[in-house]
């Protein structure tokens, strides 16, 4: 047993008065959980604490926090491993962000959360006719969408979108995932139409700027941005052009890391609005594009972000270099499938051998198992867990 | 007032599923629960759901293997109905979107689990009970309209016509601390079971036997409430639950001298006996000083003779707990385990059709008891008594509700009054008596010990006298929030009160059984005894303090009792 501090962001709001802090000793092992933490504070000391929780083991999806700044499940933090990141050794415990606050920890979920899981239509749009029996579906696929099926709703990812903060109305990471788990569902009989929706919403799927925040938060490995890519990616593949320009701009992204090795930024703007190839800084939308973002490219030269030669000229890599990248743009296109595995089926280690044959001895056995990678620690699209 | 042909308490499977029924069959439905929908306790059903789908299974198979896991206390009728409209309850399910594993036909696939004669259990990873769930849910979204969702609201009382016809309930809307009145021709409940009677317990901390207790206090009967299933696989750590589904794939238990004791215990079945059986060899195991870990208070659970590959594709979630809440990796070392309390067998009495003896008040999923599952579940049978049994209620509560008037309950006003003054009681309470937290702590442990997997007559007669005791002191228990908006802290009065009632209906029936049947081993009398008991055992509240024990014949229609072997 050891002692920790916690210090709870309260709110009551029939007092009329301000949020404030409030400090508490608890006496539990350092692998405990903040939840417990805070469940041994308010059964042992003030009972008016709130907080939703309900499984203890991150399941339930209820006690999103920040702590020490960070979204998180409650229940799925160790107090050490808090106490150790926290600014002054006392844990920090706030309301999650994003959404208004009712009580002390305690969100309104349903006018944000819920809120935008409805906008993306939900439920399953059958393919017709419905068979008698199951649905014939490949077994990749299923486990494809079982990631973010995997998604337990706790709006962690919501709460720290940054682009969110931005923009509120952003459809955002765990509905965007959700709608992913539709447009990946072969029975699902509307993809097209569900991507095209996503895509013309300027607070759609092209409103995410890719920071990592939600792939970090998420407690379930979901990954909501990675979700988020390939409905981009499908999207692509559906030749959906949307009025946001996201499909364009993904593309001759992709073409200019192709051609130059590196991202030839000045060429980027264009390319997504005139047309993607070299001629595309003469189409007319791209000269109005560039004359609507002259005031920023000047502010940029003047901060010396940007270096007049680069920009015109592009980075230039050594042939060897730029030979390497184009073997990748090679090895990925010549595959017959594009690649969308996920952690559920990618996440373990290639040597297998160390695994299969270690229960037979017992514990001691199993034990002097050869070490292998962390399971999970090597996703092909997921770097944090 | 609002008022609906069905109203549905609680939002688990079987109330999301009784809600969407009820809707189909045309009733205008709400279905409410004190938690998001999302948050219930089915969402941590992990392992899979059976049903006889494959053509080689047969439905008769499925209902012997239940009949036998019930220790022959289940109902034979209703058990066959289980299990024949268990494929047809998959394919809708696959239907509405639920992501079921597939074989590399793109055929639904199956794993083994325990007790079950035939690999016959549909599944989603290790999330099972989360991917039906949450489906539903997204059903319930679809459906909006003509379903009224309820969330975060928290039944207090169930209320009755002069003639005892159940007519509604009164709710506290947590958000707002306002209690209301919710009239409906038919009541439902759907809000799960127990758990949290006990420590350590598999069961969230919103599990506290609300349903059973509102339904006991107007007089329904409680049945088989002595048959309490310990899982065989929790965390010694904290009591969280590792799936059957582990052992489903290959797992071993092991002792402590790495020996898989199980061989003498179940010679054929072995780690995937039922789990009455492997949880007692484990106890056993451990009592006779041959666990496993500091102490020797648990058993190893060996995951690593799984192919790896199959263990993060298949068991994720439970690769995921031992991790975090252990710190240990089962895809290369074993886990300690010991027996935990995961579910109740027993719970308010009804028939097929979800109905219980008190007129417009029905009762589905772990609430109830059909009952099923006589005196041991088997593992992936409650989500389909969720959903088979939630489906009948809706829709036959549907059709009550056709051929009558809404009810216009006189008293009800008068009740909602009486629970709202028993509310400003308890948070006028002065602090001199004991904290809610410590007397649920005291209660927990108690049952855990006098009332788990060896249970004898003083063990329980003491457990009985603790709770009984407890009783005394929750009517003095103070709490610390005077808020109205979410104070939980009144809330958790409540449900002390719900658990303790749930404690004293399942060790008053554990004393009334002399003899060993499933789930209820008594070392006093340590063999089954079908000539006097093979028989329910019922409890109502009589009117009085002291529950009132009577019983009720057990339905056999195909399968004789015989030995119990694994």
């Amino acid at each position: 047993m050891s002692e920790f501090k916690l210090r709870l962001r309260r709110y009551d709001p029939e007092s009329g008065s301000a949020p404030y802090w409030a400090e508490y000793s608890v006496d539990l092992e350092g692998h405990r959980s903040v939840l417990e933490g805070i469940l041994q504070a308010k059964g042992e000391t003030d009972g008016s604490i709130g907080i939703r929780c309900s499984c203890r083991a991150a399941i339930c999806g209820s006690c999103g926090v920040l702590i020490n700044g960070k979204t998180a499940l409650a229940c799925h933090t160790h107090l050490d491993k808090a106490a150790r990141h926290a600014k002054d050794g006392v844990i920090e415990v706030e309301p999650m962000s994003n959404m208004p606050v009712i009580k002390d920890l305690i969100v309104d979920m349903d006018a944000v959360h819920w809120k935008k899981q409805q906008r993306v239509t939900p439920w399953l749009i059958n393919k017709e006719p419905i068979p008698e029996r199951e649905y014939i579906a490949p077994h990749e696929s299923m486990v494809d969408i079982t990631q973010s099926m995997a998604c337990i709703q706790c709006g962690a990812c919501v709460s720290s979108c940054l682009s969110m903060e931005i923009d509120p109305l952003f459809v955002g990471p765990a509905a965007l995932a959700k709608a992913y788990r539709f447009v990946g569902d072969p029975r699902d009989a509307q993809q097209y139409e569900r991507l095209k929706d996503l895509a013309e919403d300027p607070h759609g799927m092209y409103d995410c700027t890719h920071c990592f925040n939600c792939i970090e938060a998420c407690p379930k490995g979901v990954a909501p941005m990675n979700q988020i890519m390939r409905l981009r990616r499908v999207a692509g593949d559906h030749e959906i052009v949307d009025r946001n320009n996201g499909h364009r701009h993904e593309s001759a992204f992709v073409t200019l890391v192709k051609d130059y090795g590196l991202l030839h930024e000045a060429e980027l703007l264009p390319r997504s609005y005139g047309g993607d190839s070299w001629f595309g800084k003469f189409h007319p939308n791209a000269g109005k594009e560039l004359l609507d973002s002259l005031p920023v490219v000047v502010k940029g030269l003047m901060r010396r972000k940007m270096n007049p030669k680069i920009a015109l000229f592009g980075h230039k890599l050594p042939k060897d270099a730029l030979g390497e990248v184009q073997r990748i743009f090679d090895t990925v296109e010549s595959r017959p499938a594009r690649d969308e595995l996920n952690l559920y089926i990618k996440g373990y280690d290639e040597d297998d051998s160390g695994a299969q044959d270690s229960g037979a001895g017992g514990p001691e056995h199993a034990n002097n198992a050869p070490d292998q990678g962390q399971p999970g620690q090597e996703p092909e699209e997921s770097p944090v867990r | 007032m609002p008022a609906h042909d069905v109203l549905i308490i609680g939002a688990g499977l079987a109330g999301q599923r009784a809600a969407l029924a009820a809707a189909d069959a045309g009733a205008t439905v709400a279905i409410m629960s004190k938690v998001h929908p999302v948050r219930s306790h089915s969402v941590a059903a992990a392992g899979g759901i059976n049903a006889a789908l494959n053509p080689e299974d047969t439905w008769e198979s499925h209902a012997f293997d239940t009949v036998k896991g019930s220790d022959y206390l289940g109902d034979q009728d209703a058990i066959e109905i289980m299990a024949r409209e268990a494929p047809e309850e998959i394919l809708h399910l696959e239907h509405i979107g639920v992501t079921f594993h597939r074989n590399e036909h793109g055929q639904l696939g199956t794993r083994a689990f325990g007790g079950a004669s035939q690999a016959r259990t549909y599944y989603v990873a290790d999330i099972t009970g989360q991917a039906i769930l949450h489906v539903l849910y997204e059903q319930l979204m679809k459906y909006s309209n003509q379903v009224d969702r309820l969330e975060e609201w928290f039944t207090t009382s169930l209320i009755q016509d002069e003639d005892g016809t159940c007519v509604g309930c009164i709710a506290r809307d947590i958000r707002s601390g306002a209690m209301e009145v919710f009239t409906a021709k038919n009541v439902i409940l759907a809000s799960g079971g127990c758990g949290q009677a006990f420590k350590p317990t598999t069961n969230g901390l919103i599990v506290t036997g609300d349903g059973i207790s509102q339904a006991y206090r107007i007089g329904a009967p409680l049945m088989d409430m002595e048959m309490v299933q310990y899982h065989p696989t929790c965390l010694v750590e904290n009591g969280f639950l590792i799936t059957e589904g582990a052992r489903g794939e290959g797992a071993h238990l092991l002792n402590g001298d790495g020996e898989r004791f199980m061989e003498k215990y179940a010679p054929n079945k072995l780690e995937l006996a039922s789990r009455d059986v492997v949880s007692r060899a484990e106890q056993t195991e451990i009592d006779e000083g041959r666990g496993a870990g500091p102490d020797g208070v648990g058993i190893y659970l060996d995951v690593t003779v799984v192919p790896k590959k199959r263990t993060l594709e298949a068991l994720r979630e439970i690769v995921n707990i031992g991790k975090d809440f252990a710190g240990v990796d089962i895809t290369r070392e074993p886990i300690l385990i010991r027996p935990g309390q995961h579910y109740i067998m027993g719970g308010v009495r009804t028939d097929a059709d979800g109905a219980t003896p008190v007129p417009g008040l029905y009762a589905a999923g772990e609430v109830a008891c059909v009952s099923v599952h006589g005196g041991n579940r088997l593992g992936a049978n409650s989500l389909l008594d969720t959903l088979i049994f939630g489906k009948r209620a809706g829709t036959h509560a549907a059709e009550r509700a056709r051929a009558m008037a809404m009810p216009t309950p006189k008293a009800a006003e008068a009740k909602r009054r009486e629970d709202v003054e028993e509310i400003d009681a308890i948070i006028a309470r002065p602090k001199t008596g004991r904290r809610i937290s410590s007397i649920k702590e005291e209660l927990g442990e108690s049952m855990n010990r006098h009332c788990a997997v060896f249970r004898e007559e003083d063990g329980l007669r003491q457990g009985l006298e603790i709770v009984k005791h407890l009783q005394e002191e929750a009517k003095t228990a103070y709490i610390d929030d005077r808020g109205t908006v979410f104070n939980q802290d009144v809330l958790g009065a409540i449900e002390l009160g719900y658990m303790l009632d749930c404690a004293e209906a399942t060790v008053v029936s554990a004393i009334e059984r002399k003899e060993s049947r499933g789930a209820q081993f008594r070392t006093d009398f340590p063999e089954r005894n079908d000539d006097e008991w093979l028989k329910h055992i019922n409890v109502t509240t009589n009117g009085g303090d002291d529950p009132a024990i009577s019983y009720s014949p057990v339905t056999i229609t195909k399968w004789q009792p015989e030995e119990r072997k694994y």
